[in-house]
């Protein structure tokens, strides 16, 4: 084996190449699984919306927002009771014309807590988000949407630490969101204000109930678990009994979800698919090199069997060399596949996941395969009669 | 034939018969002969005489059909194929037409081989007896060269050194001149001549009657039987030959 380091190095590559274009396949194709997986997280699929139903008061059907049913003892319940719920926030909301020097826009303001961002995955260019301080003292702060900016700024100079007023009331600016866009039915994300949902309750809209609140499932696959503790918090604090209807409506992000959890399926799918052909690949290249370069050595083992090597010699030495070579070329493409994945993810920018399933994986799978076409045409040879082994061209 | 001395190997009338899909190829019909320690045989024969089906006989590469084969007083027959290889490997010397030497190896490591198989010996063994059969073909100065750096003649020596290292009651060479010019034939012919004279036993099987002509004794086989079994009254002596030779300029 060491006499013939150009055949050993050849063999040992295809191993090398085999083991290590798995992984990094893999790394970047687990990569791509989870950057895509996170985009579509990243909509705001654990979101769930609570909404009072509608109801009916002496046969007029009354539009849900004017129903009073929601209360601040229903965010803290959900809070402290439902589990599956990773963050809460009530929400008051009015619009009305907002005013800064000459320049005014209708646009709407929103009362939330301090979870609010994280639930709807907003986040804060500019500035800070308010507090729980704020909140308990019901601050005149806000928070401006970048469309909001825009129309009141029209200059372009900074609105931090301005006030504007809203329906004659004085907000400070003290943060600038980032900028999320349209949604999916075209509403502009970005023309909003937010300010503590203590101000709203208090200073403009004069009630104590909240319109409507916003969770956060602890992750997409336990939307549905946390929708039904919801439910079940919110029907004991409301004192309905079994036969009664719920007053309220939760609604989770089903097409998201059902968008993420088939995302993710065909992605699996497509990740084992890779793995599968580039397993096959690379078997099949360390099958051939080892078939060859051993049934190349036909009439060596002749020769060794000739001068009285039997049949456990031949084996125990091939089986050795097989095993050196593909542990060896296994270690190398380990390493090389690690690096590469690396120098990928670092060089093109590409999110590369390496997972110890890949490695292991394709290290057995490489190894294996060359340990046994390495022995198994080594053991056709020495079953051969040693004179037809010499003979073999 | 010289009857004090033992009996090397006593063929009695082996048949070897190969099936070929339906046929059955009768390739050796009823061979007997015996040869003693210290004889130099050539078996002659054109192809599909039976020679080479006889040589993997002698050589313990394959069983007879019918028929006994003692070799050293070992009955060959009935041994299983690693009893074989451990015959091979204690009584047989090979020396092939093609050298049959392992590429990349050293010539030293070559001889040593047919020792790597025996346990008996220690790795300074190995290499004390490997060095004493390269100096025995005169090959002492290329102990280090691989077949690559050596010419066909010196790479048959090796082979010759490799089959001499497990000191063996038989030395078997197949065509061993038929890859080389008529020069380095007669080098090789010179030198298994002279281990001859050492006390070697030697069978030679070969196709040509000029290498036959050096051998003392030349059974000659055809379609599987022996046809002739003659001593040689006139053994050629393979020194004068070489010297002979018109003078090659180098």
């Amino acid at each position: 084996m060491s006499r013939n380091k150009m055949r050993t190095f050849l063999t040992m590559l295809g191993i090398i190449i085999g083991v290590a274009s798995v992984i990094t396949m893999l790394a970047i194709g687990q990569g791509s699984k989870e950057s895509i997986e996170k985009q579509i997280s990243d909509m705001g699929a654990n979101m769930i919306m609570i909404f009072p139903s509608s109801g009916s008061q002496g046969g007029v059907r009354l539009d849900a927002s004017s129903m009073q049913r929601l209360t601040l003892d229903d965010v803290i319940a959900i809070e402290e009771k439902a589990v599956n719920v990773s963050a809460v926030s009530p929400l008051v909301s009015s619009r009305g014309q907002v005013v800064s020097g000459a320049n005014n826009w209708p646009t709407s303001i929103q009362g939330v807590g301090t979870e609010f961002l994280s639930i709807r995955k907003m986040e804060v260019k500019e500035g800070i988000m308010f507090n729980e301080r704020d909140i308990r003292s019901a601050s005149k702060v806000c928070l401006l949407g970048k469309t909001v900016v825009e129309n009141l700024f029209p200059n372009g100079e900074s609105p931090l630490g301005k006030t504007i007023r809203f329906n004659q009331i004085p907000f400070k600016v003290i943060g600038i969101l980032t900028e999320k866009g349209q949604n999916t039915f075209g509403q502009d994300q970005d023309d909003v204000i937010i300010a503590p949902y203590t101000t709203l309750q208090k200073r403009i809209l004069a009630i104590t109930h909240v319109q409507s609140i916003y969770a956060s499932a602890a992750s997409e696959a336990v939307s549905e678990v946390a929708v039904d503790e919801i439910v079940a918090v919110l029907r004991e604090t409301h004192r309905l009994r079994p036969s009664d209807q719920d007053d309220f409506n939760v609604r989770s992000q089903q097409e998201l979800i059902s968008t993420i959890s088939s995302t993710s399926q065909m992605l699996t799918v497509l990740l084992a698919a890779i793995a599968g052909i580039s397993l096959l690949v690379g078997g099949i290249g360390i099958m051939n090199i080892m078939f060859v370069s051993v049934t190349e050595r036909t009439r060596e083992i002749g020769l060794r069997m000739a001068v009285g090597g039997k049949g456990r010699h031949i084996l125990t030495q091939f089986l050795m060399e097989a095993i050196i070579v593909s542990i060896g070329g296994g270690l190398i493409g380990v390493t090389l596949g690690l690096s590469v994945s690396l120098l990928i993810g670092k060089a093109a920018g590409w999110p590369v996941t390496v997972t110890e399933n890949s490695i292991i994986v394709s290290f057995l799978v490489c190894t294996v395969i060359g340990v046994f076409f390495g022995w198994y045409p080594a053991r056709k040879a020495a079953s051969l009669d040693p004179i037809e082994a010499l003979r073999y061209e | 034939m010289d009857n004090n001395k033992n009996t090397a190997i006593k063929i009695e009338s082996i048949t070897r018969n190969f099936v070929m899909g339906s046929e059955t190829v009768h390739a050796l019909r009823g061979v007997s002969f015996d040869v003693h320690e210290g004889e130099f045989v050539s078996i002659m024969g054109s192809s599909g005489s039976g020679k080479s089906t006889l040589l993997n006989l002698l050589g313990c590469l394959d069983r007879p059909t019918a028929g006994h084969y003692f070799l050293d007083e070992v009955s060959v027959g009935e041994l299983s194929r690693n009893q074989l290889a451990e015959i091979r490997n204690h009584k047989i010397g090979f020396v092939f037409q093609s050298f049959n030497l392992l590429p990349r190896t050293s010539a030293l490591e070559n001889v040593e081989l047919p020792l790597m198989y025996n346990p008996s010996y220690s790795s300074r063994q190995r290499r004390q007896r490997a060095e004493a059969a390269l100096e025995q073909v005169g090959l002492t100065s290329r102990m280090k060269h691989t077949p690559s750096q050596l010419s066909g003649g010196q790479q048959q020596r090796v082979a010759i050194a490799r089959a001499l290292i497990n000191d063996p009651v038989l030395i078997l060479a197949d065509e061993a001149t038929g890859n080389l010019d008529s020069r380095t034939s007669f080098e090789i012919l010179s030198l298994f001549q002279r281990l001859n004279e050492q006390g070697k036993t030697i069978v030679f099987v070969t196709h040509e009657n000029d290498i036959a002509s050096f051998t003392k004794r030349i059974i000659t086989l055809k379609d599987g039987r022996i046809l002739k079994d003659n001593i040689n009254t006139k053994v050629e002596d393979a020194r004068e030959w070489l010297e002979n030779l018109p003078k090659q300029d180098d």
